[in-house]
């Protein structure tokens, strides 16, 4: 039956066509790809050739020696091992940063708040790379802050800063802060002063009043904060590549690797599917949370 | 009087925001005192200062001189959360992630008090409001009326010396607000904690003050019960604000201690209270409700000639809308006229009379 509901209702769907069949043609389809490569054997001058293989799959955990037997080997897992722990550090050290600042920015007088809102954004204004060297330009032997430190006699000779874990933190924490203010900011900005000021006549002190008050309404904005920055940075190339000087490799420098020098496509892929695992599974933590929270309120 | 100690006392409290000397001025040289278990209003109109008081005494905002004192005790240096006083919001401000039960509970919660003891009184608060069965609801489930109970068993919990109240019934529609105006005197009455309540609904200021303190302009006009408040209004100000009145423009004729006799353009010489300091000409004040069209015990006659322009019918009362001679609008609300069978036709002119204790003469010129 036409009833006038659910034409509108057929007419949402027809609206949404355009975005599903982009999304099918340029995600579901190259992922798919992704996939497929993932279990074929590896041409040696790049892409796939045809059958079936899990070689990819197995040389996560193993390595094969001259011999032709295979060997556990901890090296690759050693490099998601260290893109979970930059990532999470990442994002601890950039909640640390955001909050305040966010926090700070939701008290102001409007127009000031849509100054230092732009303020937040301005980096995107820039090209990653751009930044990146920029930072390049502080971080190296003869950069800006070794110069600085040498000329005042703190130090004499220069400090290892560039390729370091904490020189991939650095440009982590730099690219991610806006992706953190940003949601934690939107989430200050309903906070009512006259909350705050309940607290305060309710004894609370100003930790208590953070706690109790600022904290959990915050923390919608603090969860969707974490996942835009630990989600990127897990698989981040820029960084560990031009900061860490490719030493202290992550997933993304491994993927990039696989399918420019190594030519080994199948286990790029694979790598690709097992970061791709990860994320889906801390996505799913986050949505089994999200519906106890729910239930609980309910209940 | 050292032995009466009064709830709160007021000694020249001054806000300046911004400059001192020069910025905007919210309230200057406030003096008044609020007794021990009185239901106190702070009324006046928005920008009057009456809201500014109220964050003075919660401690949301600091003085800028002057001493607040709480049953004797000097207040101003504590901080909101070391004043035994609690508000109630305009807009609740409930946190909207607790349950009911535990915003109720909060103050105690914080000052620290043993968990059993947070839940018996949250029970005992819960029942006072009639809110028990939303103990475990939020509040984004609650109705208006039903958050602003929640509000007050809020900050009623703790106990505070003063509750103070911020036009907690604006946002309610006007049957639960009348309904809540009982209620909240009731409540009043049965905790014994000092109210002191801001409004700017002069209705509701009468209804439920035992006194009320009159603001404008950042300055007390006028600190009294609500009759003393309608009847003996301190100036023209506090006479306009308050309920309806008529002003005549006045020449003053002769004066006798407390009275004055007074004549203006198309009344008679009429006597009338002397607010006026001595000056010779004025402003008199007359209510609506004190003038009638006929002659009886204890009126004067008021004007010879008024014509009748418009008939205001509001079921409990009646006003006719009248012109003097010059032009000038009496409006008289005359009870027997809202008995009587048939009303006055417009055009038709009519004799004015009125309670000869009513007219007040003021100083200056009415609006």
């Amino acid at each position: 039956m036409s009833t006038p509901a659910n034409q509108g209702k057929l007419a949402e769907r027809a609206g949404m066509l355009p975005a599903a069949l982009f999304v099918a043609a340029f995600l579901l389809v190259p992922l798919g790809l992704v996939v497929a490569y993932s279990f074929m054997p590896a041409n040696s001058f790049g892409g796939v050739d045809p059958g079936f293989s899990t070689d990819a799959y197995r040389n996560v955990l193993y390595e094969q020696r001259l011999d032709g037997s295979f060997r556990l080997s901890a090296a690759y897992l050693l490099i998601v091992w260290r893109s979970i722990y930059v990532a999470g550090l990442t994002t601890l050290i950039v909640l640390a940063i955001s909050l305040p600042v966010a926090i700070y920015i939701a008290r102001q007088v409007p127009r000031r708040r849509t100054f230092l809102l732009l303020m937040v954004t301005i980096p995107f204004w820039a090209n990653i790379l751009i930044r990146t060297f920029a930072w390049i330009l502080l971080l190296r032997d003869t950069g800006v802050i070794n110069g600085f430190l040498t000329a005042l006699g703190v130090i004499s000779s220069p400090l290892p800063l560039l390729n370091t874990t904490g020189a991939v933190l650095v440009g982590l924490v730099y690219t991610f802060a806006p992706f953190m203010v940003l949601p934690i900011y939107g989430r200050m900005e309903r906070l009512q002063q006259s909350q705050l000021e309940a607290a305060h006549d309710l004894y609370a002190n100003r930790w208590q009043v953070f706690r109790h008050i600022v904290w959990p309404a915050a923390l919608p904005g603090v969860v969707a904060g974490s996942l835009l920055t630990f989600i990127p940075c897990l698989g981040s190339l820029i960084a560990p590549e031009l900061l860490g000087g490719g030493k202290q490799m992550m997933l993304g420098n491994l993927i990039y690797r696989q399918f420019s020098e190594a030519r080994n496509w199948p286990f790029g892929a694979a790598i690709a599917v097992l970061l791709l695992v990860i994320v889906a599974l801390i996505g799913l933590v986050q949505v089994y949370l999200a519906r106890r929270k729910f239930a609980g309120k309910v209940a | 009087m050292l032995d009466v100690t009064h709830a709160l006392e007021l000694d020249l409290v001054r806000k300046t925001y911004g400059d001192p000397l020069h910025g905007h001025q919210a309230l200057t040289g406030a003096s008044f005192h609020v007794k021990d278990n009185e239901f106190f209003t702070l009324l006046g109109p928005s920008g009057s200062g009456k809201t500014t008081l109220l964050r003075l005494l919660a401690g949301f905002e600091s003085t800028t001189s002057g001493e607040i004192r709480l049953y004797g005790k000097p207040i101003q240096s504590l901080v909101a959360e070391q004043r035994p006083v609690n508000t109630v919001f305009q807009q609740y401000s409930l946190f909207p992630h607790m349950t009911i039960a535990e915003n109720v509970g909060f103050g105690l919660k914080m000052q620290g008090r043993p968990a059993r003891e947070v839940a018996a009184r949250v029970e005992e608060m819960l029942a006072l409001v009639k809110m028990e069965a939303f103990r475990n609801r939020r509040p984004a489930q609650l109705s208006g009326g039903q958050q602003q109970r929640v509000a007050l068993a809020r900050a009623l919990a703790p106990k505070p010396k003063v509750l103070l109240l911020d036009e907690p019934l604006s946002a309610l529609d006007l049957k639960l607000r009348q309904a809540m105006r009982l209620e909240l005197k009731q409540l009043q009455a049965k905790t014994g904690i000092t109210f002191v309540f801001v409004t700017h609904d002069q209705e509701e200021a009468l209804a439920m003050s035992d006194r009320i303190a009159v603001l404008a302009d950042g300055v007390i006009q006028q600190v009294g019960g609500p009759r003393e408040i309608y009847d003996r209004p301190a100036n023209l100000f506090v006479a306009d604000f308050i309920g309806d009145n008529n002003f005549l423009k006045v020449e003053v004729l002769s004066r006798q201690g407390a009275t004055a006799m007074v004549r203006g353009a198309g009344i008679e010489a009429v006597q009338a209270r002397d607010a006026a300091q001595g000056a010779s000409q004025g402003t008199l004040m007359v209510r609506p409700e004190a003038l009638h069209l006929s002659a009886g015990e204890g009126r004067v006659r008021f004007a010879e000639k008024a014509r009748v322009l418009a008939d205001i019918y509001l079921g409990n009362a009646l006003t006719y809308v009248t012109a003097l001679p010059d032009g000038t609008h009496l409006n008289i609300r005359d009870e027997d006229a809202r008995r009587a069978a048939k009303p006055i036709a417009e055009g038709q002119t009519v004799e004015v009379w009125a309670d000869a204790e009513a007219p007040m003469l003021f100083d200056g010129a009415g609006k």
